[in-house]
């Protein structure tokens, strides 16, 4: 019963490498306005369960589920409510940020009615709009990069080592963030070693290896 | 649907033009080693024009396979070719878009640049106009094929040498094909033949190199 | 439970039938080869043109033969593992593919010495030898790729994708050398067309045809076998029957 409420669920996920499992027996249900903190030491797989959940690696075994349907019928569909913000930022060095979010919009459908502009400024990026990224600080490209939560209307936001180089007050920043997606209904799935100052939060601690026949 | 496509080609042209100087060296690369022939050879007219379409087809291939390199690699190095690969547009549409990028970039500009050299090589009157024909189909074919290879190897550290070890057995259809309607036409003889030819490859690599493609980059993904 | 059945499950499977096979198909091949052999250097009658010099197709014609079938070989299985994720098709591709190279290679150095003696030199830009050469760099390919990912699951998709864009350029490559070829130089001798060869000449080559491909399997089940024991080594079966195996008989082995 509580899968029916569950926007999205991964069942008995499996992961394997090279004859090496790095975990298996991952189930988990989310409902709306859930928060998935993924943890774990260094090497135990977040950024590979956090792949997999995005579609850019295949589990070995499981599966994934969106508003009930298995992931690997639907993608396209399952992609137009990802956001998915991996290690690398996925900027373009020469590009302003300006133009790396115009960027963005064009590829994704699901873009929100705020301007670059705002977005640019509410991420305190004010009078770096129009600057390349690589004269940028290392900071302030990963804002540059999480803006890219404030153009879209995606209800899933998958977010590996979102607090990187970012300062205290970024931190704070991004934790209002992702209050506000989720008091929308929306869900975050992210990878941090931080304890984050939200209540509520669920946890997911790897690495999680089930009994193989 | 085709909004991926623009997207990244307008994307990567804009990126081409930040980048002016290096846009501008496989042209440079064409130039200067078919400088070298006469050099390395003999001066005399009559003995460059024998060897002219020859050498003017190989060194093009040469500078397309050196270009192809960077096709992919900033792309992964930033992160934004995973973003590609999740994002809800064919990825099919995407890597031809990169890769007509790539044919603007450097194949259009060898082709054009071709007649000068030529020239320079004093090949015969007829010649010119099957070889910018033959050049501008077969650059693209080129592209094509060497995306394949680019993909394979982007994940990879030393990607290059081995990139040309896996796409130049692969690009010799093209190089005999495009060489020969240059020859023939000098030769006297008709050149529709080979330029149906190579006509009928690049619509096979449109057909094929961009799902081989995408294929190749998921794999560099997965690695 | 399906899918564990096909990665776990085959390989062993393989590696115990294949053992019960391979006494027998060794044996088939070296009886055809050997017969193959002194029929065709002992009692085949002499080329009128080119005397005992021809007898070099009697390993040139299978090495050949044998080239070109085991890059078919390797890209198809290297295709099943990629649709299904059978790990034994991946195993079976990497296998094949310096079997397929060597055998290449061999063709290339029977083709040059026969050279010698038919056209005074060791290498003629042949349609046949420049597709060779061809298939040979593209045997290449594959393997440097092969061995240029640290991970093995990568390696195994990356080869399985080139070996299949080879696949499908092979007839072109060789059609177009062969247009390549008719181009530049007129038909000098064209020397292994079957339908001219004198059935006493023809008879041995068939014999040492079907002993190559004896041979090829042979290479190609002991190669997988070998694969299959290192990949695996990490599982039960494969320790339990090391661990089977009297120490006398592992001594033996290994000398």
């Amino acid at each position: 019963m509580s899968s029916q409420a569950a926007i999205f669920s991964l069942k008995s996920l499996a992961f394997e490498r090279d004859d090496r499992l790095l975990f298996s027996g991952i189930s988990v249900a989310l409902e709306p306005g859930d928060i998935l903190q993924v943890e774990g030491p260094n090497g135990c797989g977040k950024t590979t369960l956090l792949r997999i959940i995005s579609t850019a690696l295949n589990p070995t075994s499981g599966t994934l589920f969106w508003r009930g349907k298995d992931i690997s019928q639907h993608r396209q569909d399952y992609l137009q409510n990802l956001l998915f913000l991996g290690h690398l930022p996925g900027l373009k060095q020469s590009l302003s940020p300006e133009e790396n979010l115009q960027w963005w919009r064009r590829l994704n459908a699901n873009n929100s009615l705020l301007s670059n502009e705002e977005v640019l400024a509410s991420m305190g990026l004010r009078g770096y709009e129009d600057v390349p990224c690589f004269t940028l600080s290392a900071g302030q490209q990963r804002r540059a990069a999480l803006a890219r939560l404030l153009i879209t209307e995606a209800p899933l936001w998958v977010l590996d080592e979102p607090f990187t180089a970012i300062d205290k007050q970024g931190v704070a920043q991004l934790e209002v963030l992702l209050k506000d997606h989720v008091k929308k209904g929306g869900v975050v799935i992210l990878s941090t070693h931080q304890d984050l100052g939200i209540d509520g939060i669920r946890r997911l601690s790897l690495p999680l290896l089930a009994e193989v026949s | 649907m085709g909004g991926g496509f623009s997207a990244i080609l307008q994307r990567d042209l804009l990126l081409a033009f930040r980048h002016r100087g290096e846009i501008a060296n496989p042209v440079i690369f064409f130039f200067i080693v078919v400088t070298l022939i006469p050099l390395g050879l003999t001066p005399e007219a009559s003995r460059l024009a024998e060897i002219a379409p020859g050498i003017l087809w190989v060194m093009a291939l040469l500078a397309s396979l050196l270009s192809v390199e960077g096709l992919f690699q900033s792309d992964y190095r930033d992160g934004t070719l995973e973003q590609l690969l999740i994002t809800p547009q064919p990825l099919y549409l995407m890597v031809l878009a990169k890769v007509l990028a790539h044919w603007l970039i450097t194949g259009l500009p060898l082709t054009l640049l071709a007649p000068v050299l030529g020239m320079m090589l004093s090949l015969p009157t007829a010649g010119y106009l099957p070889l910018v024909l033959s050049l501008l189909m077969g650059t693209a074919v080129l592209s094509l094929i060497g995306a394949i290879g680019a993909g394979l190897t982007v994940a990879l550290r030393k990607g290059g040498l081995l990139l040309s070890l896996i796409v130049m057995p692969l690009y010799m259809p093209v190089l005999i094909f495009g060489a020969s309607t240059v020859q023939r036409a000098v030769d006297g003889f008709p050149v529709d033949g080979p330029l149906a030819v190579m006509g009928a490859l690049l619509a096979f690599s449109l057909l094929i190199s961009p799902f081989a493609t995408a294929g190749a980059l998921r794999v560099s993904m997965h690695g | 439970m399906w899918q564990w059945f096909h990665r776990l499950g085959s390989p062993r499977w393989f590696y115990n039938t294949s053992g019960k096979w391979l006494p027998w198909l060794s044996v088939l091949a070296a009886i055809l080869l050997s017969l193959g052999v002194v029929w065709g250097l002992g009692f085949a009658p002499q080329d009128a043109k080119q005397g005992n010099s021809f007898r070099i197709i009697y390993i040139h014609v299978p090495a050949s033969f044998l080239a070109l079938a085991g890059y078919y070989v390797m890209a198809i299985s290297g295709a099943v593992g990629l649709i299904w994720k059978m790990k034994l098709a991946d195993m079976v591709m990497k296998s094949a593919a310096p079997i397929g190279a060597v055998l290449t290679f061999v063709a290339l150095v029977t083709g040059a010495i026969w050279g010698k003696p038919t056209w005074g030199t060791y290498w003629v830009w042949d349609a046949r030898i420049t597709s060779m050469l061809v298939l040979f760099f593209l045997y290449l390919g594959v393997i440097a790729l092969q061995y240029s990912y640290t991970s093995q699951d990568a390696a195994s998709k990356a080869s399985a994708v080139l070996s299949l864009v080879g696949m499908v350029n092979i007839p072109i490559i060789y059609k177009s050398v062969d247009w390549w070829y008719t181009l530049h130089q007129p038909a000098t001798i064209r020397l292994t067309e079957a339908p001219s060869m004198h059935p006493d000449m023809f008879h041995p080559l068939l014999v040492m045809i079907l002993g190559f491909y004896c041979f090829y399997a042979v290479a190609l089940i002991l190669n997988t076998r070998v694969e299959i024991l290192y990949r695996e080594r990490r599982t039960r079966w494969v320790q339990d029957m090391v661990l089977e195996t009297p120490v006398s008989e592992i001594r033996e082995g290994q000398n």
